[in-house]
């Protein structure tokens, strides 16, 4: 027998809101990757933000993604017109990549989200 | 109906995902304290570097072939295996993860035409993950085994087996004669379940291929070797033997052994070893909601150094069965110092937990002594420290007889990794950085500035 009245909320208890539940669209497909230098500043992507990349999207003009240039990783921003592919800083300081000829460039995965804080 | 889906290079193709640059070139992953190669790239593979090759005598590949050799990074291989598990459990309705890189799926109740599903799913996981699998598909798991194999086997070797059965090989698909070919040109010796000693038996007695032992009468296999066999035999005709296990069995013992970079003579050395690992084991029986009654702990010299030898175990039994890391750590140190002796150098030290029983069993007793006052906040203390130690690194919450000033990897008796790529997925400190154009190379700590484990 329990006292007292029950509690009014208890027919609408409902789950806390997972942050990442609501951002992450493919967890198997997500990776967290640090990002070092400003060369997307004006995308808002800084110095030091991680980023959550998702393998599952595909690559689209316009998206923020990460690439590997010659094997290294790099973020930037995907321009893709009539079978060409640049990619692109979003500061006026760093140069675009523009493929040379038989150079490969592969797109790693898409940005999705980047988690910057304001306090550590 | 089966599939077997298995990663290819599994080790190789996890680093391969962080190191790009790494494609394409000879790259092998060592086994614990950097010994021998347990994962090979085809590239090395074509090197001549075969499985459970001692580093030693590769080691001048290095240089001449540009051989690349990483220590084994498993919080990265146990991340990428659950990703890869996960996607590879949607292509049936039940699922046996059958090791780190390898999952069983039961395709029963599956309309469709499994071979394109099975090629969807392995592009899912190559896109997704970032590892390539090769899928076999067959009635039995035996069969499904060998299909992996042909799978895998036909897209490394061209004219090894048909073109079309590369990656993903069907072989309900098949006709009779197209499969009694394939099965004609594998040796017995890699089918599932057939050891090398078996293999070789069979060899002698004219078995050669994976066709004679699909021809053997079961009965002969029986009578002249084992139901084991017979087992195989029936599984290689088609007729299913061996059902999807959902839950594995718990493991009959655990066992956290090690050897040490360099000898170790000190008994205060040896102590801080086999707290460490008496630590670990203990965590490992908590992960499977277990308790020990037993503790096993070992020392021994090397054989292969000049010098006296010594080797010895001993096995301390519990008051009672427990999983509390400090009564084990007890155990394992007054069995120790029983068996420790001056003069030696110890190479290799190990525990190992004993007669576990579900921790939900618990024997009833006399009362000898009080029950140590108030066990379910012990249940929650260790529970605090495996989560701890589980987010923050291993060792970042341990009994002071561990060691507390050799932290890690420059204790004398520590595990030999000199190689080990970052955790990428599971260290917030150890993520991938993507830098700016200029940058060559993805960063690879050194190993000093990655003291922590």
């Amino acid at each position: 027998m329990r006292a007292g009245f029950p509690s009014p909320a208890e027919d609408f208890q409902a789950e806390r809101i997972d942050v990442l539940k609501y951002i992450v669209l493919h967890p198997q497909a997500t990776y967290t990757l640090r990002v070092r230098g400003d060369s997307m500043r004006d995308e808002g992507v800084f110095d030091g933000d991680v980023i959550l990349v998702d393998r599952a999207i595909k690559p689209r003009h316009g998206h923020i993604v990460v690439a590997v240039v010659d094997g290294a990783f790099t973020c930037k921003k995907l321009w893709l017109r009539v079978g060409k592919l640049k990619l692109l800083s979003a500061n006026p300081e760093f140069p675009d990549i523009i493929p040379r000829e038989g150079q490969i460039i592969e797109v790693w995965g898409v940005v999705l989200a980047s988690v910057k804080r304001f306090q550590n | 109906m089966y599939a077997l889906v298995d990663g290819n290079n599994f080790y190789v193709s996890c680093e391969r995902v962080f190191r790009p640059d790494l494609q394409h070139r000879p790259v092998i992953v060592l086994s614990n304290n950097d010994g021998c190669a347990i994962a090979r790239s085809n590239e090395a593979k074509e090197l001549g570097v075969r499985m459970g090759h001692p580093w030693h005598e590769i080691r001048h590949l290095e240089k001449e072939a540009g051989l690349v050799a990483l220590s084994a990074n498993f919080a990265l291989y146990g991340d990428m295996s659950d990703r890869m598990a996960s996607l590879v459990a949607a292509l049936g309705h039940r699922h046996e993860v059958y090791s780190i890189d390898e999952s069983f799926v039961d395709l029963g109740g599956i309309p469709g035409d499994m071979t394109e599903r099975a090629h969807a799913i392995r592009a899912r996981v190559l896109q997704w993950v970032g590892i390539p699998c090769g899928v076999g598909i067959a009635p039995t798991k035996t069969l499904a085994k060998l299909a992996n194999h042909v799978a895998k086997t036909a897209e490394r070797k061209s004219g090894s087996y048909p073109a079309e059965l590369a990656q993903v090989c069907n072989l309900a698909q098949l006709s009779r004669d197209e499969l009694d070919s394939v099965l004609h040109a594998t040796d017995v010796g890699d089918v599932w379940g057939v050891g090398r000693k078996i293999a070789t038996q069979l060899k002698e007695a004219g078995i050669e291929t994976v066709l004679d032992l699909a021809r053997l009468d079961p009965v002969t296999a029986r009578r002249r070797w084992s139901v084991v066999l017979e087992r195989t035999v029936r599984e290689l005709q088609g007729m299913s033997c061996i059902g999807l296990d959902d839950q594995p069995p718990p493991k009959k013992e655990i066992a956290c052994t090690r050897s040490f970079r360099q000898p170790v003579n000190e008994l205060s050395d040896l102590e801080q070893a086999v707290s460490t690992f008496a630590s670990m084991a203990a965590q490992k029986l908590r992960g499977q909601a277990c308790h020990t009654a037993h503790v096993l702990v070992f020392i021994h010299t090397s054989p292969y150094r000049k010098g006296p030898q010594y080797a010895r175990s001993i096995t301390v039994p519990l008051l009672r069965a427990t999983s509390d890391t400090v009564p084990i750590v007890q155990a394992a140190l007054t069995g120790l110092r029983r068996i420790y002796r001056s003069g030696y150098a110890f190479i290799k030290a190990g525990v190992m937990l004993l007669d576990l029983h579900s921790a939900t069993l618990r024997q009833g007793e006399l009362d000898l002594e009080p029950l140590e006052a108030e066990d379910c906040t012990r249940d929650r203390l260790m529970g605090v420290l495996d989560e701890l130690n589980q987010r923050y690194g291993r060792g970042t919450l341990k009994l002071a007889s561990a060691g507390v000033e050799a932290t890690g990897e420059r204790a004398s008796w520590a595990m030999r990794q000199e190689r080990r790529s970052p955790a990428y997925t599971t260290r917030w400190d150890d993520m991938l950085e993507v830098g700016d154009v200029n940058v060559t190379s993805p960063p690879m700590p050194s190993t000093a500035e990655r003291g922590r484990q």
